[in-house]
């Protein structure tokens, strides 16, 4: 198996790619500075031996608010997939299985879910609530478990007739238990595939989110809020626009490698 | 035709109802019930909104009794006012949807005349050097945040050549034009705003179509034509073409979605007067009425977005479209 990663060009690229960005947001007080530490003095530096990455409209130092907001597009990417598949794999897993009118409820939901355009469903749901960290993931996690139920229910429809599912029956393991033990891990591949590339929509959404001012709220820094300071120093600091875009731009990326290749590793096409 | 038609009308009527209870469910998270705790630390949910909101969607009547009301109202498209101007949601709706279409028919049709050939292209001359540079340029795409591309335009063309405009969808001398003048300078403030919003789905329906054609071309009757001695082009135009196009219809059908949801990014930067950038403001201003309207008025907009597309789908394809169970 690992031999067969290694050997995939986009999967390698994606994660390592990944993993440096994890490294830079373990990097984070490296920097020396606080990411909301304010020196009105020292505002707008061009990138230079003190700030390696400049400095933002307040003086804070840009490396620093760059890894912070690392750790916070991780976390969100990663948490918010988190929520989806939980509830991605129950609701598919309960629909393949019971099959019936429980399947045919749970895909009309499905169906019905996927009519709202995600963003306004996204926008509407935080404005219900206050805008944060909290908030903008459980809400990106429940607004996005529609396709892994789908994966989830193909899978177990495919596998609930075969003999090991009727050997277990027969031994008499209660349902729960044949799905939990016998057919979700049988799902494992394609929603690690889906996952990955979730997280990367979900930085995406995250970032666009903060971005527009709705996400994460400062002072915590968030590669979309600090290109939304960005937007109003237009033109007179490339660094601002620069690093946050790029920084999304290549976690994104990664994220989508290693999912393209997973997809290449764990479902070739019959 | 008029069976599968009517059929298909028919399947709306359980969509329609869930996505009257699912947006009855958000109202219910609105703060607003007495046992609200969130409302004491939610400084922006005023004691007025709170009675607003009470006598708008009824709030103490029983749930029953409120879904009902709920319903009624959606039937007849009636939102209620603004908060913020007090102007019934549905006028301000309808204001801003033509600007919205506009530009998403305009990506839509961008996303086709690009990415239709380049799909194509690459399919036909899989794993050369086009190819490979065609699936670099969907990675980019796919992983480009919008938002920032925007940025990076508006920079280049409003700032740096100063040849386009970057806000709002009229010059300050509009009222001075001539019609055509008028013409040119609404397309200019559309320019930048239609490519953003093509800008992810063009990476998606290239690698689609790409996909769907090299599968097409992989199949016997193409087999056949080649050895048959047909010219090249006829092989791929007429016969794998006309049959690779087929599901993309189904894709253009899901990405209206997406295209509706993006026009909220796409007018907010650049201060379009849509109903993405109506929903911002209301987003920003907790005006509920509002944002009710546009989340329901949007998922009304992809119901018949993916209505469209499988009608078009029965319409292209011939085994739908004379009643057979297509195989």
């Amino acid at each position: 198996m690992t031999k067969v990663f290694f050997k995939n060009k986009p999967a390698v690229a994606g994660a390592l790619i990944i993993l440096v960005m994890a490294l830079f947001a373990l990097s984070a007080p490296l920097s020396g500075y606080q990411p909301d530490e304010v020196d009105i003095g020292s505002y707008l530096l061009a990138p230079n031996a003190q700030h390696i990455m400049g400095t933002d409209l307040l003086g804070r130092d840009l490396f620093s608010r760059m890894a912070y907001g690392a750790r916070i597009s991780l976390l969100v990417g990663i948490v918010s997939v988190g929520i989806s598949v939980a509830i991605g794999i129950f609701f598919g897993a309960i629909a393949g299985y019971y099959g019936g009118k429980i399947d045919m409820l749970i895909m009309r939901f499905v169906d019905i879910m996927l009519c709202f355009p995600s963003i306004f469903l996204i926008l509407a749901l935080v404005a219900l609530f206050e805008p944060g960290i909290m908030i903008i993931m459980a809400v990106i996690g429940v607004t996005g478990w529609m396709g892994i139920s789908r994966l989830v229910r193909a899978e177990i429809l495919s596998l609930k007739e075969r003999e090991f599912v009727l050997a277990a029956r027969a031994c008499g393991v209660s349902n729960a238990r044949i799905i939990t033990r016998h057919l979700i891990p049988n799902a494992a591949g394609p929603v690690l595939v889906s996952a990955t590339l979730g997280v990367a929509a979900a930085i995406l959404v995250e970032s666009s989110l903060s971005f527009l001012g709705i996400g994460v709220q400062p002072p915590t820094p968030s590669w979309g809020n600090i290109l939304m300071d960005a937007k109003a120093s237009l033109g007179a600091a490339w660094w601002l626009t620069l690093f946050p875009g790029v920084a999304i731009f290549i976690t994104v990326l990664g994220y989508n490698l290693l999912g393209e290749g997973l997809r290449d590793i764990l479902l070739p096409r019959k | 035709m008029l069976t599968y038609f009517l059929r298909r009308l028919f399947m709306l009527i359980p969509l329609l109802i869930g996505i009257s209870l699912i947006s009855f469910l958000v109202i219910h998270l609105a703060p607003g019930k007495p046992t609200d705790v969130q409302l004491q630390l939610n400084q922006k949910v005023s004691l007025q909104v709170r009675e607003r909101l009470e006598k708008l969607y009824g709030l103490d009547e029983p749930l029953p009794v409120q879904y009902a009301k709920w319903l009624s109202r959606l039937v007849r498209l009636d939102f209620g006012n603004s908060f913020i101007d007090n102007r019934p949601v549905m006028t301000m709706i309808s204001e801003r949807i033509p600007v919205t279409l506009t530009i998403n028919l305009f990506s839509l049709l961008l996303i086709l005349l690009i990415a239709v050939p380049i799909g194509v292209f690459s399919a036909v001359h899989e794993d050369t050097f086009f190819d490979r540079a065609m699936t670099v340029f969907v990675f980019i795409g796919f992983a480009m945040p919008t938002f920032w591309l925007a940025l990076l335009l508006m920079k280049f063309f409003g700032v740096t050549l100063h040849c386009l405009p970057v806000s709002g969808i009229r010059s300050i001398s509009f009222e001075y034009y001539s019609g055509w003048e008028k013409f040119i300078d609404y397309l200019r403030h559309l320019l930048l705003p239609v490519i953003i919003s093509a800008f992810t789905g063009l990476a998606g329906l290239s690698r689609y179509m790409r996909t769907s054609m090299i599968n097409v071309l992989h199949q016997d009757y193409i087999r056949t034509a080649k050895a048959k001695g047909l010219p090249q082009r006829r092989i791929y135009f007429r016969h794998a073409m006309s049959n690779a196009l087929l599901p993309v219809i189904t894709l253009l059908g899901l990405s209206v979605p997406g295209l509706i949801g993006g026009s909220v990014i796409a007018e907010s930067i650049f201060a379009i007067p849509g109903m993405g950038k109506l929903f911002y403001d209301a987003v920003m201003s907790r005006d509920y009425p509002v944002i009710m309207g546009v989340l329901v008025i949007g998922t009304l907009l992809t119901l018949v977005g993916n209505l469209a597309a499988d009608l078009a789908y029965s319409f292209a394809d011939p085994r739908i479209r004379t009643g057979e169970q297509s195989g």
